[in-house]
């Protein structure tokens, strides 16, 4: 294992993000601050309670997973896919490093980067609303796996796509309905039991839900199916992973 | 001298069908300058990226230092630096850098001093700290050398150095790559340019359509390419060649009213002189001239009808 190159890979990328660290981190703090102004004071001053949780600290777990999970595909995606479009690749491909190697220097520095992402704007919420985190631990575990998983997802991405619109595809088309669809503003229990149904077949429903109970300690769907669905999202992108570095897959000819 | 290159019958084919290498088989010895020459889509490229990890070979084997480059990558492409064809670098990094990512990925602690050293070759110490979208084209192609040298390879490979690169910076690449092979280190580079190869090769590869044709030492196969050509148009027709100049290698074109003359451009007499004497004393009137270096093409084609 060439854990200098994980290293060397990992610091650049961080780089990246800290050389740009006001872009970084600003974009994703406004606008989770407008959501909170918006939906937190203003419209959820005149909804109930939750669940015995206010409307305004209902929403903080969900919004926290709309910026994470974009943030992790966004970082994942861009980074592995912009050596790709300026050539710089070759590097990866001629020095003594596997694919495991490449994946965990961008996938690890993705994750990073969206987890102090949703710190931050953990942070940022305390300015808005009072909540308190009932579950410290099993947030963080949360806000992980979260990262990792959907970094990974994020690599993918990065590495199928062939141009910049399919880049932003996927996040655009995909994750961002998903979250909007997933609990981030209401509990799947409010809407009808048809629409309910549905919900299920949706994978962010678990994410926030079991964030949600790390925070309140009340969810929609039991924690452990929770963790289990997010466990087997994870295994799903490292097969697929796994499938892309033994066939060379659009990275190799 | 022991190979610190052996290449066994590789062959590449790509997705589309296009065979880009047929069964090439190529030994480099430790220290020598090698000039792989070849017009473009030869497979010049093809062949230094399967043996730096680039591309996948079809069939056949590449071993750098006795370790084949797919089955043992890690320690082959740890003695292999590779200086890409196209300029390739992260626009916001610093040169610096740029070497301590590199130095990074092949696994070795940064080595302030030697990374100094590396820069000062190249005359690029004092942009150590500039973005490399700073730099000019030159500087840029000297960082990717740069790069290619800070994880201390023992085989260089330089895909088209100087190429689009103007006569200034040609001569100064021919230096660096000069200094590095007094550095012990083996070179291996493409080129189109007959004269570049001439200029630094030790031997010389020639590379067309995915067939290496040869690989011979630069002096037997520039004695070969060194054919010259004069042609002398005359000014009236001649019915054959005088008997008086029975002596010369000439044609002659009656077409054009020309006599072609060859003669080694290497040789210690050209004998043109002499030429030009008989043909006076002969009392032909010469209305033109023009000499004519055999073109890379011409010598493909020789080098076709010698092999069949
Ligand atoms: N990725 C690829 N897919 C299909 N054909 C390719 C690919 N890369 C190169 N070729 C073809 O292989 C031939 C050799 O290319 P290359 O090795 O780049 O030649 P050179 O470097 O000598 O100019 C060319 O005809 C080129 O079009
Ligand atoms: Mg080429």
């Amino acid at each position: 294992m060439n854990f200098q190159a994980v290293r060397s890979i990992y610091s650049f990328e961080m780089a990246r993000f800290f050389r740009t660290l006001s872009q970084s981190l600003i974009s994703p703090v406004l606008s989770t601050s407008l959501y909170f102004i918006v939906f937190g004071a203003a419209i959820g001053s005149r909804i109930d309670e939750i669940d015995g949780v206010s409307y305004g600290a209902f929403i903080v777990p969900g919004l926290i997973m709309l910026s994470v999970l974009t943030q992790s595909i966004s970082n994942a995606s861009f980074g592995i896919y912009f050596p790709k479009f300026l050539g710089s690749i070759y590097e990866l491909h001629t020095a003594p490093v596997s694919f495991i190697e490449i994946v965990l220097g961008y996938v690890g520095a993705a994750a990073t980067k969206s987890a102090l992402i949703g710190l931050v704007i953990l942070g940022t919420a305390e300015f808005f609303v009072d909540f308190e985190i009932l579950h410290w631990g099993a947030m963080l575990a949360f806000l992980a796996l979260t990262c990792i998983s959907f970094s990974l997802f994020g690599f993918i991405i990065g590495v199928w796509s062939k141009n910049f619109e399919q880049l932003q595809m996927v996040p655009l088309l995909v994750i961002t309905p998903l979250v909007f669809l997933g609990g981030s503003f209401y509990s799947i229990s409010m809407l009808p039991p048809f629409w309910q149904t549905v919900t299920l077949f949706n994978p962010v429903v678990y994410l926030i839900s079991g964030f949600r109970w790390a925070f309140y300690g009340t969810a929609d769907i039991n924690i452990g199916i929770s963790l289990m669905m997010i466990a087997v999202f994870m295994l799903i992108c490292l097969a697929i992973i796994g499938w892309t570095f033994k066939t060379g897959y659009k990275i190799k000819t | 001298m022991a190979a610190i290159l052996s290449v066994q019958n590789l062959s590449k084919q790509y997705d589309g069908g296009f065979q880009a290498l047929k069964n090439v088989n190529l030994d480099i010895d430790e220290g020598e300058i090698l000039a792989l020459l070849g017009p473009n889509g030869a497979g010049k490229t093809t062949l230094i990226s399967i043996i730096c990890g680039l591309v996948n070979p079809s069939s056949g084997t590449a071993k750098v230092g006795g370790f084949d480059v797919v089955g043992d990558y890690r320690q082959a492409r740890s003695l292999i630096g590779l200086v890409p064809q196209e300029i390739a670098l992260e626009p916001f990094q610093t040169v610096m850098d740029a070497l301590r990512f590199t130095r990074g990925l092949f696994g070795k602690r940064n080595d302030p001093a030697l990374l100094k050293s590396i820069l000062e070759k190249l005359s690029l110490w004092d942009k150590k700290d500039a973005k490399t979208m700073e730099l000019s084209g030159g500087m840029k192609r000297r960082v990717l050398i740069a790069k290619a040298l800070c994880h201390e390879p023992r085989v260089l490979f330089l895909d088209e150095p100087t190429a689009g690169v103007d006569v200034e910076l040609r001569k100064e690449m021919w230096d660096v790559v000069r200094q590095l092979k007094q550095d012990g280190v083996t070179i291996i580079l493409t080129t189109h340019y007959i004269e570049e190869a001439e200029a630094i090769a030790d031997r010389v590869g020639v590379i067309r359509s995915g067939e290496l044709l040869l690989v011979e030492e630069k002096e037997t196969l520039m004695q070969r390419m060194g054919q010259r050509q004069l042609r002398v148009e005359l000014m009236q027709p001649l019915d054959g060649i005088p008997e008086a100049l029975g002596h010369y290698d000439l044609d002659y074109d009656a077409e054009t009213q020309a006599l072609v003359y060859s003669y080694e451009a290497n040789g210690e007499r050209t004998g043109i002189a002499s030429l030009f004497a008989d043909l006076s004393k002969a009392g032909i009137i010469l209305r033109d001239i023009e000499t004519k270096q055999s073109s890379l093409e011409d010598i493909f084609v020789g080098l076709v009808e010698d092999k069949a």
